[in-house]
């Protein structure tokens, strides 16, 4: 395919509060130690809509909003993919164990959150935007996914796309089912041309080739225990502005060669 | 989009409460058979009426995908089963091979009825769930589509789309740009919702269920029954010489309203109407008739009543079809946007089941009896929670 443009980056992980928290862990990638997941709070979300949305949505919606501060683009005119494993487990679980009570009283706020798309709805009504946005699943290459998906769109339809990959740890009983234990979310704003800023990548399907893995241990259980952050190596390059390719894993032995160009 | 960019639906297939493979849907919806039922879903206590398909219960899923087995994965299988839908899949992976046909299926709920009926088994002690329940196979949103890439044997990109009740008419728009942009060379899209716990007793506290058949644009309109299906289309790219039904054209929108209310206006999906209609290169008049998302609660049909006056004026026949199947949730979306190739192959236009005195507040021109009619493009509307809206211009191609 052609190439999409990564305008701006946000990013929240376990001891990673911010985009500028990556870097600094990219540049020494083998000192990284797992920290505390920071407190995940919406800025654009109306106070009364912020009242209801989970832990989950937070996560989302926070590296939104970093990367479109961040990004030169006009927040107006961005389309958005959400990509997402597990969705909101925290509200699925509620809803599991009302659902066993004789009563079977599910909460319909509880209900309406539910759905797989609830971080996407709170996005549009955050920022205002009609703008057509997208959520999608792919077990743990979830971001593999969303990205193609989002370049895919910048590219076909010539219009900047934000994508915005999280995964949050359930809680039990479904946390012994899934295996993610610290919430990971990134957002990439893409544009479909160069930007002052932006750094391009060009992406095609490949097979055979080994998989690129973390430095740090930490890192590397991130990697592979949030499907958000099948992306890390990505990040890494994006983190150290050197050209060069990524192999990323999507499905079924399927991979996305990613390369980025810098300067 | 121009003619050549166009897909051709070259293999379809369907099954909900209405039958089994495309042609006893369209026979259904022709001969004005209805397939709502009292609901009668295990144990759930709901005064309404629910579009159900027969015998699930004794048909799992083919050994090798057990851990797949749920009610979601069995719907997805009966459909893949119909129609040959199989064997066309296999002549094109022959043709372009596995790894070059993308797999996008939109599911709601996917199989989460089996983390329900876990629940009820969890350990008294430890509370944890039991050790036959599979998370990753069953009840996550991705479930539906890798189920439906293995049944397949096709190995190309592939990914649900879970949109709430979009979610299927979504996946016609990720197949056309990951076509497009050369990810792949040819798509199955598909969408599959079966009856759970979440939607009967979620949409119940709502208040959006109906205890009677759902009556969408009728004026005494009390709700929507929700049903199960699935559907699943091939999507090619147009070669010289081909005929059929084509997808022409989509539009996405959000409502940045409420997360289950529609725009009151209709905003949002007068939107992605207009954004369908623009990439079909068309205008409103060019449309013979609109498959409506049309659920029958009072503020859907409001908002896209006004949405369709906005884009169309009221000159355009519209169609609500849940009246025969339910609301089949994330399988909506294909299961309507089918329809309309029963609407072009045998020249007619579903009229409104159930439905028998028109709301005098709202303005489309909706049917309420099946009309004989030369089709030839429709447009299709899907809108979901979270204001997620997807409208799609089919069409006959030569």
């Amino acid at each position: 395919m052609k190439s999409v443009h990564v305008d701006a980056v946000g990013l929240v992980g376990p001891g990673i509060a911010s985009w500028p928290d990556g870097l600094q862990v990219f540049a020494d990638e083998s000192a990284y130690r797992t920290g505390e997941s920071p407190r995940c709070t919406t800025e654009l979300l109306p106070a009364n809509e912020r009242r209801r949305v989970s832990s989950t949505a937070r996560l989302a919606l926070k590296v939104a909003e970093e990367a479109m501060a961040q990004s030169s683009l006009d927040i107006d005119s961005v389309c958005s993919v959400f990509a997402t494993c597990n969705g909101d487990t925290e509200i699925i679980d509620k809803i599991c164990v009302a659902l066993t009570e004789p009563e079977r009283a599910v909460s319909p706020t509880q209900f309406h959150n539910s759905v797989h798309n609830a971080a996407a709805g709170y996005w549009a009504i955050a920022a205002h935007s009609r703008m057509p946005s997208t959520t999608v699943c792919a077990y743990h290459a979830s971001f593999v996914a969303g990205l193609m998906e989002a370049a895919a769109q910048s590219q076909v339809e010539a219009r900047p796309v934000l994508l915005v990959a999280y995964d949050y740890p359930p809680p039990e009983p479904l946390a012994a089912s899934v295996g993610t234990f610290s919430p990971f979310a990134v957002a990439l704003a893409l544009s479909p041309d160069a930007t002052p800023q932006s750094i391009r990548l060009r992406m095609e399907t490949v097979s055979g080739y080994p998989v690129e893995v973390m430095k740090s241990d930490d890192l590397e259980r991130l990697r592979v225990s949030n499907p958000a952050a099948c992306g890390l190596p990505l990040l890494r390059v994006l983190a150290t502005g050197v050209s060069g390719r990524v192999i990323l894993s999507h499905a079924n032995g399927l991979q996305l060669a990613v390369d980025v160009e810098t300067g | 989009m121009m003619p050549a960019d166009a897909l051709i639906i070259s293999a379809c297939t369907l099954v909900n409460a209405l039958g089994r493979g495309t042609r006893a849907c369209f026979d259904a919806l022709e001969e004005a058979r209805g397939g709502l039922r009292p609901c009668d879903f295990d144990d759930a206590d709901i005064d309404t009426w629910i579009g159900r398909v027969d015998g699930l219960e004794d048909e799992p899923v083919v050994a090798g995908l057990g851990s797949f087995d749920c009610r979601n994965n069995r719907l997805a299988q009966v459909g893949l089963r119909q129609d040959a839908f199989v064997e066309r899949v296999a002549e094109v992976r022959a043709r372009h091979g596995a790894a070059r046909i993308g797999v996008f299926i939109g599911t709601s709920t996917s199989g989460v009825l089996q983390a329900e009926l876990a629940y009820r088994r969890r350990d008294p002690i430890t509370g944890a769930l039991p050790a036959d329940f599979s998370y990753f196979g069953t009840q996550n949103a991705m479930s539906p589509a890798e189920f439906t890439r293995r049944f397949l044997s096709l190995e190309g990109p592939v990914m649900s789309v879970s949109t709430a009740c979009s979610s299927s008419a979504k996946v016609f728009a990720s197949a056309y740009r990951h076509i497009k942009a050369g990810l792949c060379d040819a798509a199955v899209v598909g969408g599959v919702d079966s009856l759970c716990f979440s939607t009967l007793y979620g949409f119940s506290s709502l208040g959006l269920v109906s205890n009677r058949p759902c009556r969408p644009w009728d004026a005494e309109r009390s709700g929507m029954n929700i049903g199960e299906g699935a559907g699943f289309a091939l999507l090619e790219k147009m070669d010289g010489g081909v005929a059929g039904v084509a997808l022409l054209g989509y539009g996405e929108s959000s409502d940045a309203y409420h997360m289950s209310s529609p725009h009151p206006e209709g905003l949002g999906a007068a939107a992605a109407m207009k954004s369908a209609l623009a990439m079909a290169g068309m205008t409103a008049d060019a449309i013979d008739c609109i498959n409506l998302h049309g659920t029958g609660t009072r503020a859907n049909d409001e908002s896209e009543d006004r949405a369709v006056m906005k884009v169309f004026g009221g000159g355009t026949p519209c169609s609500a079809t849940k009246g025969w199947t339910g609301h089949t949730l994330g399988a909506a979306g294909i299961t309507e946007a089918l329809f309309a190739i029963g609407s072009i192959e045998r020249g007619f236009i579903p009229g409104t089941l159930n439905s028998a005195r028109l709301d005098p507040a709202l303005s489309a021109d909706v049917l309420l009896e099946n009309r004989a009619a030369s089709v030839t493009r429709v447009l299709s509307n899907s809108f979901g929670f979270g204001g997620s809206n997807c409208s799609l211009v089919l069409g006959a191609v030569s």
